[in-house]
């Protein structure tokens, strides 16, 4: 044994007589994930909440989170002698004064975009794939809530420096609050400390920023990830590959070299943003104050689509009993952020309601294979990219010589008929590729090569699929629709019968599909 | 053949393929080569990370094709860092994908599910420890301990209870009292109608109460007053609005009655003002009506006239609140 080995093997009995860890690595180091380029993204979402860990506290120690009033004396010529908060100071200080200061400002607000983006682009990878289905429902939830506060987070984050640009996006949440029946006035004068701005907005802000939500994030994602350890990956459905059973690479070493490789490649490309691409340059807004907005304001892309919603709803302000109701601000900025998140985080139990399928599912679906739940999925992207275009009007108008009001009225015309036609379009889609597949498994691959018949006709030659590739295109199960009787089994009429007519539709619309081949199909055709 | 469906079977696991490096030991050392150039790479990246921090000056810059003027410092401190840490992640990624096993490994998924066994043991456990503790049969603890926990729970609100004020009044008031002159903003000088050409716009807040030097953010807030100066005859107004201008010269609040920004774009030959957060659209000549957007309702408008000395002046505060709406805001 070497001098080596025997240090190493003293350390870890000196441990494992403490804490009795050995039995529990021997079987973690050696734990399988299955291998797919689609499950680094929520890789991407947990580096990047690392980098803005890393990056933020780094922030920490040159911010002054404080509305008291300075003069500026820094080091930008431009605004020496302008009044500004001290918060605003310190985020200059930072982007010229520390070195290394905007290298890291800029890190934080890139790794913040990108966290936020890995984080819908990850979920968009589980719902279209169903990976949430039974048993993984919580988790889904808990990615629904990080979803929300990361964006939360975000706003907060951005809102810290109280530039020009980022007082406009408080001063909008402000309104919003306001404009919750009741008592959002005072909801208002309670987060803001009074009127608005006031002078301790920042702080508050702040403690939030670097604490409490963060205090959040740390937990919720540990659960996350415990969850997926212990209930094990999801796998891409393919030869040898099973609903028993995960086949991938080990941990150690694979994973730890290739996981660990990739946060400092994520860790590389955010620094590599933050060095030649500016982001956020808060030295051109100047600092905030009530009587002046930058023109083309616009917020962090995630916000984009609350603010497009805002923009093209309708002026609609009743008074009612001798009270306001601003419901141009409540239906965009509240209810229907409400109900797309509350919808999404029900989403597993709705489609098992649909479905009946109480089942657990461990491969993952093909998205042509449930073309219902990938056409919803889809409309609902289009709901939000419409939005969010809306949200980008007044720079489209200007970039691309439109008017404001056609764009507007674009919106909100599309906003209403774009997603419907989309879950059409995406759901016939999904049957023709359907289609296609059985064609392949039926008839094999075209070759490209033409082959003239003894008649003068000419052929296209086909060539058999591979055996690997037919079971890719026809293992998933193909699922009659619910069974569900008006009548029960005395003839007499069930209760609730509009539900369960309506989940009779549901299931039916659900369960529609093109019938994969079987080898039945296949003999028949060889047979002629 | 039989009338039972019969569907295509699971070939299993395909054959493991050798990679280039499992075959010849050449290629495997030059697998390894390349990974700690990559690693070297990300030494060098260090390096010029700290040659950059220690030895490049603030205030150097350099002017770079499609990025522009850049700050030589900044620049190469950030792509130092990149290259450091990026090189490390390839390096890592290479040597895995080039030397490490490439065998896929089955691991088998047990169910999530308890046991029945333990599931029953779990649940007489669990009620036998409410049995013991007499949570069912003393009912005067049960309800005596609901009533203490409810109650402790609401001292944390009670504690928010200072987070602010009460809102009072203070959404319906502004510093614009009746005679209150209006001044520039910037410079805080009293304006006279002659300084306005037809077409003009200017921002102004009231005078400065005596003994304050400055306008505090929460006044310009809710102060904020836009001029704008048209030719009489093309005012759309009724009678009392149209006293409320001064020869073509007509004032609103500039803070936008949806959710507060400033209206701070006008457009001179529509004679519209466009608030650039979600571009509700004033008609300045009908006393600011929506013509367009989200926003319900006109801006507030100030009544002005001129004093003694010919400067512009508040007739009366403003008769409604200003800013975005709040639930008593028509009470």
């Amino acid at each position: 044994m070497s001098a080596r080995e025997r240090i190493a093997g003293n350390v870890a009995s000196y441990v494992d007589d403490r804490t009795g860890a050995a039995a529990w690595m021997k079987k973690n180091l050696k734990k399988v994930f299955p291998d797919h380029w689609s499950f680094m993204l929520g890789e991407i979402a947990l580096y990047s909440f690392v980098i803005l860990l890393l990056s933020g506290t780094f922030l920490t120690f040159w911010f002054d989170p404080s509305m008291r009033e300075v003069v500026y004396e820094g080091a930008y010529v431009p605004l020496q002698g302008v009044e500004m908060s001290a918060a605003y100071a310190s985020a200059l200080e930072i982007s010229f004064e520390v070195r290394g200061g905007l290298l890291m400002r800029q890190i934080h607000h890139w790794s913040a975009l990108i966290f936020i983006a890995s984080i819908v682009v990850h979920l968009m990878r589980v719902f279209f794939t169903g990976a949430f289905r039974k048993p993984r429902e919580f988790n889904w939830i808990l990615g629904v809530g990080l979803l929300t506060l990361a964006i939360v987070e975000g706003f907060l984050g951005y809102s810290l420096p109280d530039d020009l640009l980022s007082g406009t996006g408080v001063r909008i949440a402000h309104a919003i609050i306001q404009a919750i029946p009741v008592i959002g006035t005072f909801l208002a004068f309670f987060a803001f400390g009074g009127e608005f701005p006031g002078f301790i907005f920042i702080p508050r802000v702040y403690i939030v920023h670097v604490l409490i939500l963060p205090g959040i994030f740390l937990a919720l994602i540990t659960v996350h990830l415990m969850l997926v350890w212990y209930q094990k990956h999801t796998q891409y459905p393919g030869p040898g590959r099973t609903e028993k059973n995960v086949v991938g690479y080990s941990l150690m070493p694979i994973y730890m070299a290739k996981a660990g490789g990739f946060f400092f490649i994520v860790f590389g490309i955010t620094a590599l943003l933050g060095a030649v691409a500016s982001i956020n340059p808060l030295w051109l807004y100047g600092p905030y104050t009530p009587g002046q907005v930058t023109a083309g304001s616009q917020p962090d892309w995630y916000m984009g689509w609350l603010d497009g919603l805002v923009r093209m709803a309708p002026p609609l302000e009743p008074v009612i009993f001798g009270y306001t109701l601003s419901l141009n601000i409540l239906i965009p900025g509240l209810i229907i952020p409400g109900i797309i998140f509350t919808g999404m985080a029900l989403y597993p139990f709705i489609e098992q309601w649909i479905t009946g399928d109480k089942r657990e599912h461990h491969i993952l679906d093909r998205p042509r294979n449930a073309p219902n739940r990938t056409a919803l999925g889809v409309m609902s992207l289009t709901f939000m990219l419409v939005a969010l275009i809306n949200g980008g009007n007044d720079l489209i108008a200007t970039n691309f010589d439109l008017s404001i009001n056609q764009i507007m009225w674009f919106s909100r015309i599309g906003i209403i008929v774009l997603p419907p036609l989309a879950f059409i379009i995406t759901k016939r889609l999904c049957l023709s590729l359907q289609r296609a597949d059985r064609e392949l498994v039926l008839h094999g691959r075209e070759t490209g090569r033409l082959v003239m018949m003894p008649s003068g006709e000419f052929v296209e030659v086909h060539e058999p699929i591979s055996p690997e590739k037919a079971w890719l295109l026809t293992q998933h199960e193909q699922n009659a629709p619910l069974e569900l009787a008006d009548v029960d089994q005395r003839g007499v009429r069930r209760p609730g019968l509009i539900k369960s007519k309506l989940r009779k539709r549901f299931a039916v619309a659900h369960a529609e599909q093109v019938a994969k081949p079987t080898l039945n199909d296949v003999h028949e055709l060889e047979g002629h | 053949m039989s009338n039972e469906i019969e569907l295509i079977k699971d070939p299993g696991l395909p054959e493991h393929k050798l990679r280039q490096s499992d075959i010849d030991p050449k290629a495997a050392d030059r697998a390894e080569r390349q990974v700690a150039i990559l690693f070297g790479l990300s030494a060098l990246g260090t390096v010029l990370f700290i040659y950059s921090y220690l030895f490049i000056s603030t205030d150097l810059f350099v002017f770079i094709p499609l990025m522009g003027e850049q700050n030589v410092h900044q620049l190469l401190l950030g792509l130092g860092f990149a290259a450091a840490l990026l090189f490390i992640g390839l390096g890592a990624v290479h040597w895995a994908k080039t030397l490490m096993p490439d065998h896929e490994v089955i691991a088998y998924r047990h169910e999530l599910r308890s046991p029945d066994i333990d599931r029953e043991e779990f649940v007489t456990t669990a009620k036998e420890g409410a049995a013991a503790a007499g949570l069912g049969r003393r009912s005067l603890i049960k309800r005596s301990l609901g009533l203490s926990l409810g109650l402790v729970g609401l001292s944390p609100i009670l504690l928010l209870g200072d987070l602010g004020p009460l809102p009072g009044n203070a959404l319906r008031t502004t510093s614009w009292k009746a005679g209150t002159r209006l001044v520039t903003d910037p410079g805080d000088r009293p304006i006279r109608p002659e300084d306005l050409e037809v077409g003009a716009v200017a921002q102004t807040l009231p005078e400065l109460a005596p003994g304050k030097d400055h306008h505090s953010l929460n006044d310009i807030a809710k102060d904020a007053v836009l001029l704008i100066r048209l030719r009489p005859e093309e005012f759309n107004l009724d009678a009392e609005r149209l006293s409320w201008t001064y020869q073509g010269i007509i004032a609103f609040s500039k803070i936008c009655s949806h959710m507060g920004c400033a209206v701070a774009l006008y457009e001179q030959t529509t004679k519209h003002l466009l608030c650039p957060c979600h571009q509700s659209t004033f008609d300045v000549t009908r006393a600011a009506k929506v013509i367009f957007g989200p926003s319900a309702r006109p801006l507030p408008q100030l009544a002005i006239t001129v004093d003694a000395e010919g400067f512009l002046i508040a007739q009366a505060p403003f008769n409604e609140p200003v800013g975005p709406s709040f639930w008593e805001r028509s009470a």
